[in-house]
């Protein structure tokens, strides 16, 4: 990386000045005319990329909830729910979205299911993590005082499983934004586009803009639902 | 279930087992891949974990640089590198790899070391033994079960995530799923999606069983227990 801009950019500059037959056009790694001349396109793609990140994230947690609350219930069901999505995971995502493509064709549906999947195993884990990790003594004071099966798992067990399934729900986001590059290969994957397109056309500037842009989504939305856990617990904040 | 015969019927295609792009060469290929990322990773990862779980610091980075590398898209780390000086081909594809296998790597290393119990330590240093001698001959083997398990880890999302070497010019099995695409062939890229989801699933099983074997009975619940631990500290064991 330390090349980055500095010497490789140099080097291609003094060449470009006495120019002869045989020099190759410069390549830059970085080139701020890039980003101006296709400025339209990074939007259209960095936007893709955050609305698939976002489909897939809320599907899953819709999804994860209530198979990770069913698992902690009965813990019978916990080794199959786990092993489950945990075989999931082991698929890699190419071959994930080759079995999946037949039935959903090369649109934007099959990258979302594919992403889902791999969610899911992050989510339900974390999930299932964050209720079993609820003190015995927290659930026995709401027992005494009275509360039900629905109001302990609402007012007791989600808010002090909450840090940990944020942190679940951090993971995925973040995995996910790097996920989505490969859905290229189905014809939708963001920002992904430009960087195997830099790749057949050797256009170096394309290539690091497309994936430091990839980076920095997954950063700063990782931020982001930093920020959200603070203001969603407010008492780790103090104890702390 | 039509694309399944298709599948099978270039699975049973005996021009699809032949030379350089048949599948037991290509399934070398990813082998080899996968087997040089992890040893690179693990001549990088093992000695420095080791070390900072003697002294018992460092438990920061490790997070940091799961949380770091989780950011960045293997697609784009594929093609950065391809279009340095390393060049297109297997080389740069193993660096790529390598760098994600680390975080693992890192951490069960680090959880381990820093897992062996204080008082069996002071033993050993009021035995008169080394510092060296404690990290290599008594550290190191009680944390072996936890480095297993990073090992595992490693190798399997390796596996997993070779296959996306196909897609910037590398070799490996994906080439058979990326080709597929290019074509439109749905026979050929879940014929070729079946093959990588059976070698990724191969690798996790028979490494199961590695973990299994050098790990002693009564400590196999115990590990489990602290690689959980460890996960809810932040920096999940599995993510690829």
């Amino acid at each position: 990386m330390a090349s980055l801009s500095g010497a490789d950019a140099g080097e291609h500059a003094h060449s470009w000045t006495n120019v002869l037959a045989v020099d190759a056009p410069a390549n830059p790694w970085l080139s701020g005319d890039y980003v101006r001349d296709n400025r339209e396109q990074l939007q259209e793609l960095l936007l893709e990329h955050i609305v698939l990140t976002v489909e897939t994230i809320v599907i899953a947690v819709l999804i994860a909830f209530p198979l990770a609350i069913l698992a902690h219930r009965f813990s019978r069901l916990a080794t199959p729910v786990l092993s489950t999505t945990g075989v999931l995971y082991t698929v890699p995502s190419l071959a994930l979205f080759a079995f999946i493509a037949p039935f959903t064709g090369l649109r934007a549906r099959t990258v979302l299911i594919g992403l889902v999947m791999y969610a899911l195993l992050i989510l339900v884990r974390n999930i299932l993590a964050g209720l079993d990790g609820v003190p015995d003594d927290v659930l026995e004071a709401a027992q005494g005082m009275g509360y039900g099966r629905a109001r302990m798992l609402w007012r007791v067990e989600l808010p002090v499983a909450l840090p940990t399934i944020m942190a679940g729900v951090r993971v995925a986001t973040v995995s996910t934004v790097a996920l989505v590059t490969v859905g290229v290969v189905v014809g939708y994957g963001g920002l992904g586009l430009l960087i195997i397109r830099g790749f057949q056309t050797f256009y170096r500037a394309e290539i690091v803009t497309a994936s430091l842009l990839t980076v920095a989504l997954g950063l700063t939305l990782d931020l982001l639902l930093a920020g959200v856990t603070r203001l969603l617990t407010p008492w780790a904040r103090s104890r702390s | 279930m039509n694309v399944l015969g298709e599948a099978v019927v270039w699975l049973n295609d005996p021009l699809n087992w032949q030379g350089r792009n048949g599948v037991p060469f290509l399934a070398y290929e990813h082998l080899y891949i996968s087997g040089a990322a992890v040893l690179l990773a693990a001549l990088v990862a093992l000695p420095t974990a080791l070390t900072l779980g003697h002294i018992g610091r460092g438990g920061g980075l490790t997070v940091t640089v799961t949380n770091v590398t989780r950011a960045i898209p293997t697609l784009a780390l594929l093609t950065v590198f391809a279009a340095t000086a390393i060049g297109f081909g297997n080389r740069a594809t193993i660096i790529a790899l390598s760098v994600f296998a680390i975080p693992p790597l890192l951490t069960n290393t680090y959880v381990g070391i820093r897992g062996v119990d204080r008082d069996i330590v002071e033993a050993a240093r009021g035995m008169g033994m080394s510092e060296t001698s404690i990290l290599l001959r008594v550290e190191l083997p009680l944390a072996v079960p936890l480095i297993a398990a990073g090992v595992r880890t490693a190798a399997v999302q390796v596996v997993a995530t070779a296959t996306l070497a196909a897609l910037v010019g590398g070799g490996g099995l994906g080439k058979i799923i990326n080709s597929g695409f290019g074509q439109q062939d749905p026979g050929q890229y879940v014929a070729g999606g079946i093959l990588v989801a059976a070698l990724a699933l191969v690798t996790e099983g028979l490494l199961a069983l590695v973990q299994r074997q050098v790990t002693p009975g009564q400590d196999r619940a115990r590990s489990r227990r602290s690689v959980r631990r460890a996960s809810d500290a932040g920096a999940p064991v599995s993510v690829s």
